[in-house]
């Protein structure tokens, strides 16, 4: 008999340990099946950040170590360093990637390092309960934040894809959201892009992830889908920010 | 044997590392180091390595943490107030058990301080500034040669206990020339051989086994399990490292101790205090953590002074106290800022001690 | 054999650290210890070149910091008004008297005025000074094998720069001749 689907190996069997409704748990099997597809789970080393997904390792079925909040980029450049043959990605969130490791990401991207970064987007710190990220929209409400973000208190959010394009190192830069079934097709080939671009030795791939996060948007997972695509894909548009050939 | 050759500190120690089997370099530009990451520009590409200027001493020490969780053979030299934007990243490495060889060319401080020789970092590298329960061993050599053979086998080192490993020069070191030899080159593992040489580091799950590198644990009696682990590793590290040389204990009037370029200006005080006629021993911690303790038991019944010699205000005292146990009167004799004592001034002040506690 | 201390000062591109490091060149290939530590601490301020010479016949060299020194070599005024006070009593003071017009002042050591830059013209290359400086100070004070000197110069002045060899070697003697 002809099976119809297949769990893949890229994810092992057990349950995450991640809130109902929130989207890390999409991100992840579509970054292990795009691997998996492409028969590369025994060669993949993979950086885990600090924020909910610090456990990410638990649940990616590959060699993975976690790095020191926002670090992940310079630890997965010391990793290319040694294994040059190897496929290496980060996983990183919005308050390790766009805060604290603003500097790691902007100059592993600028050196167009051979190695792939998946940047999780919710605006919010899931893991320490909800304060106010640098993604965090105006008007957002966070327990930093709790009449709404404003921008004389606050600035504006990063945009972190425009950011990255106008380096001349990345090779690939795409935005993606993780809300529909239709999107979420789109944003699994933007993982296999990411990897193609790596492969091919073309440099640095960076794939933003626009997520949810129901616990601390106060929201049904129903109505955090919604809210990502009416208003937060509003303000992050999605699309390919870098085209690469390859 | 090879021949001797003559070297500027800072090239002989790069030298060293890369005959130790350092392949990979991760650093960011400070006085009084910075010949370091240019020789290491220069000659890793050739030697099969690679070279890679961070964005900060924070992305140093995290490539390096990278570097050593994927197998690889990592070095990073600093100083000072680089070594302090360390500190996170070095407890990591412990924490996760991660080899890497660090160089700390010391300079004065708090703060920025001056670029001039210091060794007010004592505390700093034997305490740590990172959190938690870790220890990193520290080596401090007195010559171009003893920091040579160390550097040469720090990565040795680092790799058996899996824990960062740091050596301890100044400035003055750094720029110093004197001639040396150089040990033959060790095999550096290629990418190729990690998965069996280092089954537990990142290369891959193809080898049969997936390896993690972490150093998160929040299930409290993992982590205590995890710490108690680790301060077993400590102890044997105690046992396995310390190090120190010891002159003229037995009839020693007054005994000096002092580390690195310190204790060569001592070893001139000795003999001139010599040949004055009062009798001056030395004990020369080379491992400051372990510190050698028990080497002050050798000091004798005629000893009137125990007197550290440091380019800091006596972050050593309390360890030197440790080791007196009480027994004599422990002094300090110390230049700061980057300012140096003179051999005749340490003679001098060293008369002066003596009269006070006669 | 005793500990030898030496130190060498000017301006930067009197080629004071090149001579320093001749001698403990030399003085390694003759099998003896030896330090060599250019300006550093606050000697560095205020533009002048130094550097310090420790050589020991048969124990390593205990301090490469002095205090005092055997041999002092000032190649301009500032070092010379800086660093006279250096030289031990009974030690020797060399002088290059091309760039110093003014004496040195003290009574209780050994002065040399060498004209290290006239007798370099007159060998044909001005920037032999510090060799012709360097041949001085053996020539008073002989601290490593000539021989071992020639050695480093034949290292040192291969290549492209072989046309360099022999006036360097001519010019190690070129003061005491000329005496």
């Amino acid at each position: 008999m002809k099976p119809v689907f297949k769990v893949t190996e890229g994810m092992l069997p057990v349950s995450t340990s991640y809130c109902p409704g929130c989207t890390h748990g999409v991100a992840h099997r579509i970054i292990m099946e795009t691997l998996d597809e492409m028969g590369l789970l025994g060669k993949t080393l993979g950086v885990a950040p600090i924020g909910c997904s610090v456990v990410a390792h638990q649940f990616m079925n590959v060699d993975m170590c976690e790095a020191a909040h926002g670090r992940a980029p310079a630890v997965a450049s010391g990793i290319r360093r040694v294994h040059p043959d190897k496929v290496v990605f980060t996983y990183q969130g919005d308050g390790d990637l766009a805060s604290i490791g603003m500097g790691e990401i902007v100059h592993a991207a600028a050196r167009g390092e051979k190695f792939s970064t998946f940047f999780i987007n919710n605006g919010i710190y899931g893991m320490t309960g909800g304060q106010m990220a640098p993604t965090t929209l105006i008007g957002q409400r966070s327990t930093t934040s709790v009449d709404g973000r404003t921008r004389e208190q606050a600035g504006m959010p990063l945009k972190i894809c425009e950011l990255l394009a106008t380096l001349d190192g990345p090779a690939y830069i795409e935005r993606v959201a993780l809300d529909s079934p239709a999107h979420i097709r789109a944003a699994k080939k933007a993982v296999h892009k990411a990897f193609e671009v790596q492969l091919a030795g073309k440099g640095f791939s960076f794939v933003e992830l626009l997520s949810t996060c129901p616990t601390n948007w106060g929201l049904t997972p129903a109505d955090a889908m919604k809210r990502m695509r009416e208003e937060v894909a509003a303000y992050y548009p999605l699309g390919v920010y870098r085209e690469a050939e390859v | 044997m090879s021949e001797k050759v003559l070297m500027k500190g800072n090239e002989a120690f790069a030298e060293a590392v890369i005959r130790g089997g350092v392949r990979f370099y991760f650093g960011y530009p400070i006085t009084p180091q910075s010949e370091i990451p240019e020789f290491m520009s220069r000659e890793l590409p050739k030697r099969g390595g690679a070279f890679l200027q961070a964005e900060s001493e924070l992305g140093a020490i995290n490539m390096a943490y990278g570097c050593g969780a994927a197998g690889g053979n990592g070095f990073i030299s600093s100083s000072s107030p680089g070594i302090a934007l360390m500190q996170e990243g070095m407890s990591f490495l412990c924490g996760a058990e991660v080899p890497v060889t660090l160089l700390n060319v010391s300079r004065g401080g708090p703060g920025i301080g001056s670029i001039q020789p210091g060794q007010a970092d004592y505390n700093q590298v034997t305490r740590g500034g990172g959190n938690g329960d870790y220890r990193i061993p520290v080596f401090a050599p007195a010559s171009i040669q003893e920091a040579v053979d160390i550097l040469y086998e720090a990565p040795a080192i680092a790799d058996r206990y899996r824990n960062p490993v740091m050596v301890l020069a100044d400035g003055l070191m750094g720029q110093m020339m004197e001639p040396v030899t150089l040990p033959e080159a060790k095999h550096a593992f290629t990418s190729e051989e990690i998965s069996t040489a280092k089954p537990w580091a990142l290369s891959g799950s193809e080898k049969g086994t997936r390896s993690v590198v972490k150093s998160l644990r929040l299930q409290p009696e993992v982590l205590e399990q995890h710490v108690e682990h680790l301060f077993e590793k400590y102890a044997v590290m105690e046992k396995e490292l310390e190090r120190v040389e010891c002159e003229g204990l037995e009839d020693a009037e007054v005994v000096f101790v002092a580390f690195g370029t310190m204790a060569r200006l001592a070893k001139e005080a000795m003999e001139l205090l010599e040949a004055q006629g009062i009798k001056a021993g030395m004990i020369r911690p080379i491992s400051l953590w372990p510190y050698p303790y028990k080497a002050f038991d050798a000091i004798s019944d005629k000893t009137k002074a125990v007197i550290s010699v440091e380019l800091s205000m006596g972050q050593m005292l309390q360890d030197i106290n440790l080791g007196v146990k009480g027994r004599v009167p422990v002094k300090l004799i110390h230049r700061v800022g980057g300012m140096l004592p003179t051999s005749l001034e340490v003679v001098e002040k060293t008369k002066k001690i003596l009269e006070e506690v006669r | 054999m005793a500990t030898t201390k030496l130190f060498f000062a000017g301006s930067g591109g009197q080629g004071v650290l090149t001579m320093g490091q001749m001698l403990t060149y030399a003085a390694m290939y003759a099998d003896m210890n030896a330090t060599w530590l250019p300006s550093y601490g606050p000697e560095m301020r205020g533009g002048t070149a130094n550097c310090t010479v420790v050589i020991s016949p048969e124990k390593p060299v205990s301090c490469p910091l002095i205090y005092e020194a055997d041999d002092v070599v000032v190649m301009n005024l500032p070092s010379l008004i800086k660093f006279e006070s250096l030289v031990k009593p009974g030690g020797n003071l060399f002088v290059n008297s091309s760039m110093i017009e003014q004496k040195a002042t003290r009574d209780d050591i050994n002065v040399y005025y060498v004209p290290a830059n006239d007798i370099a013209m007159q060998l044909g290359n001005a920037r032999t000074a510090n060799t012709v400086m360097l041949g001085a100070l053996m020539s008073v004070s002989p601290v490593v094998p000539e021989a071992m000197v020639h050695k480093i110069m034949e290292k040192t002045f291969s290549g492209r720069k072989a046309h360099l060899l022999d006036i360097n070697k001519t010019a190690l003697h070129a003061w005491e001749t000329r005496k």
